[in-house]
């Protein structure tokens, strides 16, 4: 097979940073090529060195992509070529119909005047093909984030694409719609259309991919023929990070004390649509030292329940009891359930989790600012002191305590996240996909610290989309589907499957 | 801009200081951009606009700008604007100068006057009010600020109007037009110095209180420079250090002996100094600056951190009323009397120094001594330019270049860096 893209030793330098040093990567003509590596080993950088975001000449090496020798000084360049990449942040405007977002830029109209029904009719037609059963009149905001993406590659098909760059597609998408989007790339190759699917999600790449290419430290590790060798998890990781990780979860010996934080019969109604019950009667309850799971898809609910106890963050009409250390608590706004001691670390820590364009200090005291201040005055020496203290103890990659939040990757930015809420002293913390995007060794550390949480005597409630993670890691495991927990069993002897069936099951019941 | 890469070793402390450097030279440059244009104009005016009357006129036409310019920042910085200061200040003098001169009240069919303390006293609590209700309407019922201030723009420009039904409204009690026309007592007037240093008209209090001021800024200075390098803190070059204070040591020095050589230092300076160090303080180390902060950078993470963000945002309002109404007195004062077009159009001057000070229109950023300067930058060229004599209508096209130019550069240093 020929190769459709030949990058020849691409070197990529930012002030003080070699972000690419002599990367090469070959992409055969149609077939599924993955990119691996982890966070900040340049995969994001190469591909935007392809796409022309960084323009032809502020990087060396060469571009080959279909025997020319390209040059691109912009990102419509490389897509008026065939290139199209779907980056991790979707870029759909929210408010605009299917098919306006798939002609966006792209319209077929004559003179500026828009043929609309040449456009719908041709959505309807992309849209069979990624297959997305929903009208091109639909809003985006209406659709899930798993619709969302198939519209995006429904776009790049407009485009008439023949090289499709996917950016941690799956990274957001529950088990059900990254199968989906998967048996969708293997219909594309079939097709003739070639992909580059860079993700962190090792059990799906050695499922699909035809290649793999490692990076390690903006360098090419190598690239590996998934049909000369047979492909493992392990065999991937150990080409990331250069070692072998015999053990991805970290040892702990669970000292669990008597309850601790409990809800009960709690109810939440949609902040939208007053009288839908999207939370219906959930007990939970969490012991000193433990470590318990939420299981389930996307949608299940589980982010809904977590900000609607974190002081009714989410939701309209929250009813429902709850008890610390067996006595009623009042966690009826965001401040009192701080100060009684609950602590919610968000899922989606960009817009939601950090001021990014502060510094790691000034987000770490955020949420327990009088802590190192005094009647209202903040004692600089003792801030600076307690941010210097979780960058180190939690190993957070800076050049200082006053980098802004913005220039830290992905775990990182975690880290700060978190550290803020430690320092927030709580004695329950619910951390929600704590481990979302980020690579395999910034989630071992993430794991070890959640396991000296649980030691330390607090509760941790943690919501994940990662089966193999919360199995890993929890003591116990809540399932919950539609606002629901359907299940509840000790994290030893679970299994995906048991924690699958659960909800299947109750699919079963519901139908 | 995100580096996807892990820094060559050595090279994240270079980065560090290079952004030090960066952001540093930055904040200078405005002063910079200060001190050019001041020079621009002392040729352009043969060297009027320095003139120890001129410079004392600039800090009396200027200092309602820069109060207000205190409170714009916070609203700017938590991600509001406020367009209907202009506006209170008319009405807020209106009020205050109808009190004092005195008024029949319908209602209990009495007449009533009052006198200036009393006057001063209800105007800043009606500042205070007006915020109150501006601010509701921004933080609770969550109409944008822009729409609710254009609507206050509006409600006291017409409000004003009708008060004073076209009319001027003074002249006011001595005391009151001290606010703005006082100057500080002499030293001569003590006795015994006026046995020592005999009749002179120069000020030796002013220039002993700026020699003072000097002395107080290099040693507290040096001070916090010392500390926060023995505790290892990013700190910036000496040398940046120590052109900055020179350069601002020289320019006070330069304005005391100027002020010294006219009437001394006036009343409206020290209210606007007092008010620029409180503000700087709480901006840079208070909690409640920096919840400001966190809340203009992103709102939701503040929200979720616990910081009550709607009390915030109301509570920025109702410290823009105080401060407008102070500046309505103030400008009050100065005419001795009460105008309907009082305050007209203050909102764009007041707006444009804090962007010009590098405050961000999306929120976050801004610094208290970043929007002084931008407010004397503006205020330098409406003096400047009266001077020599360029037309109402030019200045305008040139001070609306010069905002556009400040905007523009600090935009691109900041995409470029």
């Amino acid at each position: 097979m020929n190769a459709i893209l030949e990058m020849r030793s691409i070197t990529k330098t930012f002030p003080g940073v070699k972000a690419l040093r002599d990367v090469n990567l070959v992409v055969k003509q149609g077939e599924i090529h993955a990119i691996c590596g982890e966070n900040g080993a340049g995969k994001s950088t190469l591909m935007k060195v392809l796409s022309g975001v960084y323009p032809f000449g502020s990087y060396e090496g060469e571009i080959v992509y279909e025997g020319e020798t390209r040059r691109f000084d912009r990102i419509a360049d490389s897509e008026h070529v065939g290139i199209i990449i779907i980056h991790q942040e979707l870029a759909l405007v929210p408010l605009l119909s299917i098919a306006e977002n798939i002609f966006l830029g792209n319209e077929p109209a004559k003179f500026g005047v828009i043929n609309w029904s040449q456009a719908y009719n041709r959505a309807k037609a992309l849209l069979k093909k990624v297959g997305l059963k929903e009208p091109p009149t639909a809003l985006i905001t209406n659709l899930g984030i798993g619709k969302q993406q198939l519209v995006e590659i429904a776009k790049a098909l407009a485009k008439q694409v023949k090289l499709l760059i996917l950016d941690e597609p799956t990274a957001s998408l529950n088990e059900a719609d990254s199968d989906a989007l998967l048996k969708l790339l293997v219909e594309f190759r079939n097709q003739g259309i070639t992909s580059i699917l860079i993700s962190h999600k090792l059990n799906e790449l050695a499922k699909v991919a035809d290649s793999i290419t490692v990076l390690r430290d903006g360098t090419t590790v190598e690239t590996i023929d998934c049909h000369s060798e047979k492909i493992s998890e392990g065999r991937i990781i150990k080409s990331m990070v250069g070692r072998e990780m015999s053990d991805r979860y970290p040892q702990r010996q669970p000292k669990i004390g008597e309850t601790l934080f409990e809800i009960k019969k709690w109810r939440v109604e949609h902040p939208i649509h007053a009288g839908r019950e999207v939370i219906k009667s959930v007990d939970l309850h969490v012991n000193r030292g433990e470590i318990v799971g939420i299981a389930g898809l996307m949608g299940a609910g589980r982010t809904e329940l977590a900000m609607s106890v974190f002081g009714r963050a989410y939701g309209r009409n929250v009813r429902g009891e709850a008890f610390m250390d067996g006595a009623a608590i009042d966690i009826s706004s965001i401040q009192k359930a701080v100060a009684v001691g609950v602590a919610y670390v968000t899922e989606d820590r960009k817009t939601l989790g950090l001021v990014l364009n502060e510094d790691i200090k000034n987000n770490v005291t955020l949420a327990n600012l009088p802590a190192v201040a005094w009647r209202g005055v903040i004692d600089d020496a003792r801030e600076q002191q307690v941010a210097n203290r979780y960058r180190t103890s939690l190993k957070i990659r800076s050049s200082g305590i006053f980098q802004r939040a913005l220039n830290l990757s992905g775990g990182n930015q975690q880290k700060v996240v978190l550290s803020k809420w430690l320092f927030a002293q709580p004695k329950v913390l619910i951390l929600d996909e704590p481990t979302r995007g980020i690579d395999v060794g910034a989630k071992y550390e993430i794991y070890t610290i959640i396991n000296e949480l649980a030691d330390a005597g607090k509760g941790v409630i943690m919501i994940s989309s990662e089966m193999p993670e919360l199995l890993g890691i929890c003591d116990r495991i809540y399932v919950m589907n539609e606002g629901r927990f359907v299940d509840e069993m000790p994290a030893a002897g679970a299994t995906q499957e048991k924690i699958m069936a659960s909800i299947m099951r109750e699919y079963g019941t519901v139908q | 801009m995100k580096h996807e890469a892990t820094p060559l070793p050595g090279s994240e402390e270079a980065e560090a200081r290079a952004a030090v450097w960066s952001s540093s030279l930055r904040d200078y440059g405005l002063l910079f951009s200060l001190l050019v244009i001041m020079g621009f104009f002392y040729f352009l005016t043969n060297g009027v606009s320095i003139a120890p009357l001129n410079l004392t006129n600039l800090i009396l036409q200027n200092s309602y700008v820069v109060i207000m310019a205190l409170g714009m920042l916070l609203i700017i910085v938590s991600g509001n604007i406020d367009l209907s200061v202009g506006s209170i200040v008319g009405f807020v003098g209106g009020v205050a100068a109808t009190m004092m001169v005195g008024f029949h009240m319908p209602i209990l069919d009495v007449d009533v006057k009052t006198s200036w303390e009393v006057a001063v006293l209800v105007s800043l609590v009606l500042g205070a009010l007006i915020g109150c209700m501006q601010g509701y309407f921004v933080a609770y019922a969550r109409i944008p600020a822009f729409i609710v201030t254009l609507g206050g723009m509006l409600i006291f420009r017409g409000l004003t109007g009708n008060l004073l039904l076209g009319q001027f409204v003074g002249p006011f009690p001595r005391e009151f037009q001290d606010i703005s026309a006082g100057f500080l007592p002499e030293l001569t007037n003590i006795p015994a110095l006026h046995a020592l240093i005999g009749d002179s008209h120069f000020r030796y209090g002013t220039m002993a209180i700026g020699i003072l001021a000097v002395a107080i800024m290099i040693l507290s200075g040096l001070r916090r420079w010392q500390r926060a390098r023995a505790e290892a803190m990013d700190v910036e070059p000496f040398a940046l250090f120590a052109g900055r204070t020179a350069i601002f040591s020289a320019l006070v020095l330069f304005f005391s002996y100027q002020l010294a050589q006219w009437k001394g230092l006036p009343e409206v300076l020290i209210i606007m100094l007092v008010l620029i160090l409180i503000y700087a303080f709480v901006t840079t180390r208070m909690t409640v600056g920096r919840r400001i902060y966190a809340l203009g950078g992103n709102r939701l993470a503040a929200q979720l951190s616990g910081i009550r963000t709607e009390r915030l945002i109301f509570l920025t309002f109702v410290n823009m009323g105080v401060l407008a109404g102070l500046a309505g007195l103030i400008v009050a004062a100065r005419l001795n009397s009460a105008t309907p077009s009082a305050g007209l159009s203050f909102e764009l001057d007041v707006i444009a120094a804090c962007f010009i000070g590098g405050a961000s229109a999306s929120g976050g950023v801004g610094k208290v001594m970043g929007v002084v300067i931008g407010a004397f930058v503006m205020g330098v060229m409406n003096n400047g330019m009266s001077i020599y004599g360029l037309g109402i209508y030019w200045q305008q096209v040139v001070k609306g270049i010069v905002l556009l130019a400040a905007v523009f550069i600090d935009i691109y240093q900041k995409n470029k860096g």
